[in-house]
């Protein structure tokens, strides 16, 4: 369970989040659509304390990361992300990739940790990689070892930032589908995307920020055919033509 | 032979004659003895040096207010004041404070050049680790790393690459420095030499000699910051 509550978020003089409450329940997809500029972002990115609300309370599975000397790091464990320009580490292996994180910051033996990565990274179809450098693979393919990376994390929750905006359009494909099937298991997911099509595939609710504010919040179905607002269907008429 | 030499004037006399190349070759236990000194002071000091750059340069990198400024000051200190006013303060003063408290010049020596090139290796480290995006940073908070631990599983070993050359550079520079000892009767290469070229007035061959030596231990380093320089530009 995530809960955010009247969340804030000034950058100097520009207000990026304006009050924002949201609660989303264990287990759903969410879509947060938006056009550029609207906050989307600097949203996901409070869910994981990358940004710090300027005033408001994030919530997370009942622990207030915005409280003084809050176990953030604790929480972040379970609250994987995957960012839009993939940010391996280019220095490790893609096997040492998704397992660094889990023998370092979990303590989980070696020899277990690499036998998950094996099973992630099989999943995503990268097993034949495991011992390249991120530099040697395709964007499409980097995206994937990061979905890797954040599901050997074992994560209740994955946050994914604007996930395909960096790939070619011929890859897109490949990492959205990898997407679409995690969304069949129980870890609940927050997506920051332009990809109208996995809103309509596989998300529980979505939401519509503009301007820092939440303009809509429903079902896909909601969003899609009886958006409220003109700027939502403004919005709509020209991702949708 | 000797004919000759006799016939060529400075061979004979003057500050580089034979006798005087002769006597240094014939003495040189005191200047292997000083390279001995310079070379444990140096290789010391460098360790010293490297963990306080380190130390340092992660702290002058961070956001935290406090270890930032802790960091600005100790490097602002130490680059912006001589090495010899701080080799004399630790020298005269420090004694001072305690009585009957002794110092071996030789600590003095690493204390001296680490602290002094402690400060430039922490600008070195500190533009490395600004070099590495702030995507590296935030993916490895976002899995969990306390900054400590991001910065020494993620940023630092990517800087380390970036700032080897820079790093060389700066030991060449340590190892010259060590000479400054030799002001404090250090028992170095410097001093060494020029006690002995001093004693006898073979300063010509001696310093030359001394300076050589002091050439041999820089130029593989400087030739091997070169190596790492192309290296990593090839590897971009």
């Amino acid at each position: 369970m995530i809960e955010l509550v009247d969340v804030s978020k000034h950058f100097g003089s520009l207000q990026a989040l304006k009050n924002i409450n949201l609660k989303i329940p264990s287990g759903q997809k969410i879509v947060i659509i938006g056009p550029s500029g609207s906050g989307k972002s600097t949203l996901i990115r409070c869910i994981n304390m990358l940004e710090k609300p300027s005033s408001g309370q994030v919530i997370v599975d009942g622990v207030d990361l915005t409280a003084h000397r809050a176990p953030v790091a604790k929480v972040r464990q379970s609250v994987a992300m995957v960012f839009q320009q993939f940010n391996l580490y280019p220095h490790k292996t893609v096997l040492e990739n998704v397992s660094l994180a889990p023998i370092v910051v979990k303590g989980v033996p070696k020899a277990e940790a690499t036998e998950s990565a094996m099973k992630y990274l099989e999943r995503v179809g990268i097993k034949g990689h495991a011992d390249k450098y991120p530099a040697q693979l395709s964007g499409g393919q980097q995206q994937r070892v990061a979905i890797a990376r954040a599901l050997n994390m074992h994560p209740k929750v994955m946050l994914f930032d604007e996930p395909t905006s960096a790939l070619d359009p011929e890859m897109i494909q490949e990492v959205l589908e990898v997407i679409i099937d995690l969304a069949t298991g129980g870890i609940t997911m927050v997506v920051v995307t332009h990809e109208m099509g996995f809103a309509k595939e596989a998300a529980d609710r979505v939401v519509f920020i503009d301007e820092g504010q939440i303009l809509e919040d429903g079902t896909p179905e909601h969003f899609f055919e009886a958006p409220q607002h003109d700027r939502t269907k403004l919005f709509l008429s020209k991702i949708l033509r | 032979m000797s004919e000759l030499i006799g016939r060529i004037g400075f061979l004979q006399e003057g500050p580089f004659a034979v006798a005087r190349w002769q006597a240094l070759f014939g003495n040189m236990e005191q200047l292997w003895q000083g390279l001995l000194v310079t070379l444990q002071v140096a290789s010391l000091g460098l360790a010293l040096a490297l963990a306080l750059g380190v130390v340092f340069g992660v702290m002058s990198s961070s956001t935290w207010r406090l270890p930032c400024a802790i960091a600005r000051v100790y490097v602002e200190f130490f680059q912006n004041t001589p090495l010899l006013v701080q080799v004399f303060m630790i020298f005269n003063v420090i004694p001072m404070l305690s009585k009957g408290m002794f110092i071996p010049v030789m600590v003095i020596g690493v204390i001296g050049v680490g602290m002094y090139h402690g400060a430039y290796i922490s600008e070195v480290v500190r533009a490395g680790i600004q070099s590495i995006g702030s995507g590296q940073l935030e993916a490895g908070l976002s899995q969990g790393f306390s900054y400590v631990g991001t910065m020494r599983h993620i940023i630092i070993p990517q800087a380390m690459r970036i700032v080897l050359p820079p790093l060389t550079n700066q030991a060449v520079n340590l190892i010259k420095n060590t000479s400054v000892l030799a002001v404090i009767a250090g028992g170095d290469l410097m001093y060494a030499g020029d006690s002995f070229a001093g004693r006898h007035g073979h300063y010509g061959p001696t310093y030359i000699v001394v300076g050589m030596l002091y050439f041999f231990m820089c130029f593989p380093l400087a030739v091997l910051t070169r190596r790492l320089e192309e290296r990593l530009r090839a590897g971009e």
